[in-house]
């Protein structure tokens, strides 16, 4: 049935040609389907980054907005909170911003933030999640008699100055993260995009 | 390196027959030497199940099976999913194309006797396939939750109200007093689950039924009655590799124009994606014309020719039970039309294109002409079942080679 | 300036006369050479849509950050002319009335219009767009031709101008000898009566423009869909060659 004389070399070729091409359809063919699970428009647009209005934030006062499902905590401070910062460095576990992951390169200094009235941060524990709760007011604390102002979260007492610095003896190690984030203008602050990375 | 893969081949082979079950279906199955065009269809079902399957499970990944959501899901795949439209007009030229190389490959079993003895089984599951298939189209197009998707379900499922207890079996059917989104969660099911499974089931007996008793070929000619000293006949080739690498070009072709609808015209000019579909569902208002993807055209135009809606539905399921006990119909001594008379000969060739003309006339509107020309070709339909059993008793037939003929 | 009844122009004789007729497939409809490269065409009827439509009509399946990459319209030109109220650029192109205002107010809810393209397809669209006409007897004072008893006002009468189906000389063909038209009258022709602030033709261009439009809204990927076609058919006759040689190189060995 197959005679010898069978030409060897030109059957490998043939079938290397075939089996070449057609891996190269098969890539092809697999990237519709891998990329069909990149999210979608909707998911997309669902973490767009956030405006948030930072003009009606009076001195001292906090607001929070939503970006990606987590809470954002846009918060004034006066220069009596800013004073609070410099003499806390040995109660805080990290107060020189050791770990970089934390915060982008411009929040990387005292006030953690651009400007330093303004501090943008992630209302989440570096803990365990929950939503820290915002207490400026410098008096003493069941949690703390020398309370200097900041955020204490309520599931397991982690405390944090008013740049998000976490408190040795806190359950959470890390400090408040600062999203990206940039000023748009004046008064109007976008989380989730800054002009290093646009 | 080539020690190493034997090696662990024999270890595999020692827990599970591998090899010898690939040599036993592809390497040292022998088929006749001579199949032509009409012999691709088998290949390119399962090519087209292959796609259907795996588009399908990555539809299911975004669509919403709900009334209230799965019209907007399928926009979402068509615009908010990376890919997704292609994906999903995959799926839908792939339905289309499914039934076409269906269609062929039953009409190539007609054209050769490749129902006949011994291989009537094949032909049973094949059918089964077949009907399996229909219903799985007919769940499948009820998802998008169009106009056509519900009013089409509307229609197909109050037929089974002719039958005893109609109403209380339609109402089980529909899970609701009317098509609504208990419906559309079952077929879901259904068609996502539970009828691939059994296609799948079905396939693999197909096939299993085929290599038992060894594949026909276009002269009808049983080739294991010669066979030379090893055994092997002597008009057979091992499957692999010389019907792989046959295969593999008609696969090309075939993608070449199933990616030319499926790129250029995936709507198919109406008769693929109906254009009423691209409107949610609707139960108060009925859209002006209410017609099946093409693929079910020629039995719907059988089930509205006949005035009667009991008598229509009896026809339609008459027009699908025939062609289960075809293998006992067809008593002519030869398989092969290339050797019956030449009746036999022309009929099939008018079976064939009036099956097409039936398939289109069950897409247009019931006009008063058009029934008319449904009804004769409904006549011209059920007419070649009644003539196979008779056609042997007039007919002179041509005297089969004792080999094939043609080969490459 | 009022028309005389009697004195039709061209902007007739390239509209056949339609018989008023229940169902809108027996009127004849008008070519619509729908082109969804003319991106200009496209944002024309964007603007049209946006400014004329989307009152009542939603494209709820729409994203406008795609139309605007599609368009190629950039994000604060989108967001000042085509987007309002408060939306975001990649939100949905819903509307603020609500399906049980719009029964009330207009007694059928305006549908969404995303895929309309698709299921009336262009040159109806086109058509329809075109064949308002006076109709005392209807609520907001039209009838369409193309689609009887129509719950839609003409919201571009003011463009069009006034619109009247009655009985108007309509030129057909040309005499021979003179050169001049000839005028035949004809019952049931649409006609101008009153211009409104574009001239025929330029009416036919913002609403040809608009159906460019609904035709690109209905299926965003058309024109990227031909464009990878062309490449898999030049893949897939690529494949062929060694796939086909394959073959002939195998089937030496059968006899």
């Amino acid at each position: 049935m197959s005679q010898d004389g069978v030409n060897k070399a030109r059957r490998t070729l043939l079938v290397g040609a075939t089996a070449g091409v057609g891996a190269v359809g098969a890539g092809f063919l697999a990237v519709p389907f891998v990329k069909s699970w990149m999210p979608s428009e909707k998911a997309k647009a669902a973490g767009a980054p956030a405006k948030i209005d930072v003009s009606k934030v009076e001195p001292g006062a906090m607001v929070t907005a939503e970006w990606r499902g987590k809470p954002v905590y846009v918060a004034r401070r006066t220069d009596d909170m800013l004073n609070t910062l410099e003499g806390l460095a040995d109660r805080l576990k990290d107060p020189e911003n050791a770990n970089k992951a934390q915060q982008p390169e411009y929040a990387d200094n005292l006030y953690r933030s651009r400007k330093p009235e303004l501090i943008v941060l992630l209302g989440v524990c570096t803990h365990l999640g929950c939503a820290p709760k915002y207490i400026p007011e410098v008096q003493p604390q069941p949690f703390d008699p020398n309370w200097q102002g900041g955020w204490f979260c309520p599931c397991h007492g982690s405390r944090f100055d008013l740049s998000g610095r976490v408190y040795g003896g806190s359950p959470a190690s890390d400090n408040l993260i600062v999203p990206a984030y940039m000023f748009e203008s004046e008064n109007v602050v976008v989380v989730g995009v800054d002009e290093e990375n646009a | 390196m080539s020690q190493n893969t034997n090696k662990i081949m024999a270890w595999i082979d020692d827990r599970l027959p591998v090899t010898q079950t690939y040599e036993k279906h592809m390497s040292k199955y022998y088929a006749p030497k001579n199949f032509n065009f009409w012999y691709f269809f088998g290949v390119l079902s399962m090519l087209m199940l292959v796609n259907q399957i795996l588009t399908g499970i990555w539809l299911t990944m975004q669509f919403t099976p709900s009334a209230e959501a799965a019209f907007a899901s399928v926009e979402y795949i068509m615009r908010d999913v990376e890919w997704g439209w292609l994906i999903r007009y995959m799926h839908s030229t792939g339905a289309t194309f499914f039934f076409v190389a269906v269609y062929l490959h039953m009409m190539r079993a007609i054209l050769y006797g490749s129902y006949q003895k011994p291989r009537e089984l094949i032909w049973i599951f094949g059918m089964l396939i077949y009907l399996a298939l229909m219903a799985e189209a007919f769940m499948g197009y009820v998802l998008p939750w169009g106009q056509m998707s519900y009013w089409g379900a509307q229609v197909i499922i109050s037929l089974f109200s002719v039958m005893p207890y109609g109403d209380l079996l339609t109402e089980w059917i529909r899970g609701d007093f009317l098509i609504s989104g208990a419906t559309l969660n079952r077929f879901f099911a259904l068609h996502v689950v539970a009828v691939p499974l059994v296609i799948v089931a079905l396939v693999v007996m197909h096939l299993l039924a085929l290599h038992e008793v060894g594949s026909n070929n276009p002269d009808g000619v049983d080739i294991k009655k010669h066979k030379d000293e090893n055994g092997k006949p002597l008009d057979g080739i091992p499957f692999h590799p010389y019907y792989t690498v046959h295969d593999l070009v008609g696969i090309v072709v075939f993608l070449m124009v199933f990616c030319t609808v499926l790129f250029f015209f995936p709507e198919g000019n109406g008769f693929m994606l109906e254009y009423a579909n691209f409107e949610p569902a609707n139960g108060l208002k009925t859209p002006e014309h209410i017609a099946p993807v093409w693929y079910f055209g020629a039995f719907y135009a059988i089930l509205r020719a006949v005035p009667d809606k009991l008598l229509g539905v009896i026809a339609m399921g008459a027009a699908i039970a025939v062609l289960f006990v075809l293998p006992w119909l067809d008593r002519s001594p030869v398989r092969s039309w290339r050797y019956k008379g030449i009746v036999s000969r022309i009929y099939i060739v008018i079976f064939g294109f009036n099956f097409a003309l039936l398939t289109w006339l069950g897409t247009q509107p019931a006009t008063e002409l058009l029934t008319l020309i449904a009804q004769i070709a409904s006549v011209i339909y059920f007419g070649y079942f009644a003539f196979l059993p008779v056609a042997p008793k007039f007919e002179k037939t041509k005297p089969v080679p004792e080999r094939v003929t043609g080969g490459h | 300036m009022k028309l005389g009844m009697k004195k039709i122009f061209a902007l007739v004789a390239a509209f056949v006369p339609a018989l008023a007729l229940a169902a809108g497939s027996s009127v004849p409809l008008d070519e619509h050479r729908t082109d969804l490269h003319d991106t200009a065409s496209l944002q024309r009827g964007a603007q049209t849509f946006a400014n004329y439509c989307m009152g009542c009509h939603s494209m709820e399946h729409a994203r406008y950050n795609r139309v605007a990459k599609d368009l190629e319209i950039p994000e604060e030109l989108m967001m000042e002319n085509l987007v309002f109220a408060d939306k975001k650029f990649g939100d949905k192109m819903t509307i603020a009335m609500t399906q049980e205002d719009s029964k009330r107010w207009f007694g059928a809810n305006p549908p969404d219009l995303t895929l309309v393209a698709r299921v009336r397809r262009p040159d109806w669209l086109y058509t329809y767009l075109r064949s308002f006409y006076e109709d005392d007897s209807r609520p907001w004072g039209v009838n369409n031709v193309v689609f009887k008893d129509v719950g839609m006002p003409h919201v571009l009468a003011e463009l069009q101008g006034n619109q009247v189906l009655g009985t108007a000389l309509v030129e057909e063909g040309f005499d021979t000898l003179t050169g001049q038209p000839i005028m035949v009258e004809k019952e049931h022709v649409l006609y101008i009566e009153e211009e409104g602030t574009l001239s025929a033709d330029e009416y036919d261009k913002l609403v040809y423009d608009l159906v460019n439009f609904m035709v690109y809204m209905a299926e965003p990927i058309a024109v990227e869909r031909e464009r990878l076609g062309w490449w898999v058919l030049l893949f897939l006759a690529i494949f062929f060659v060694p796939v086909y040689f394959l073959n002939k190189e195998f089937w030496r060995d059968i006899k």
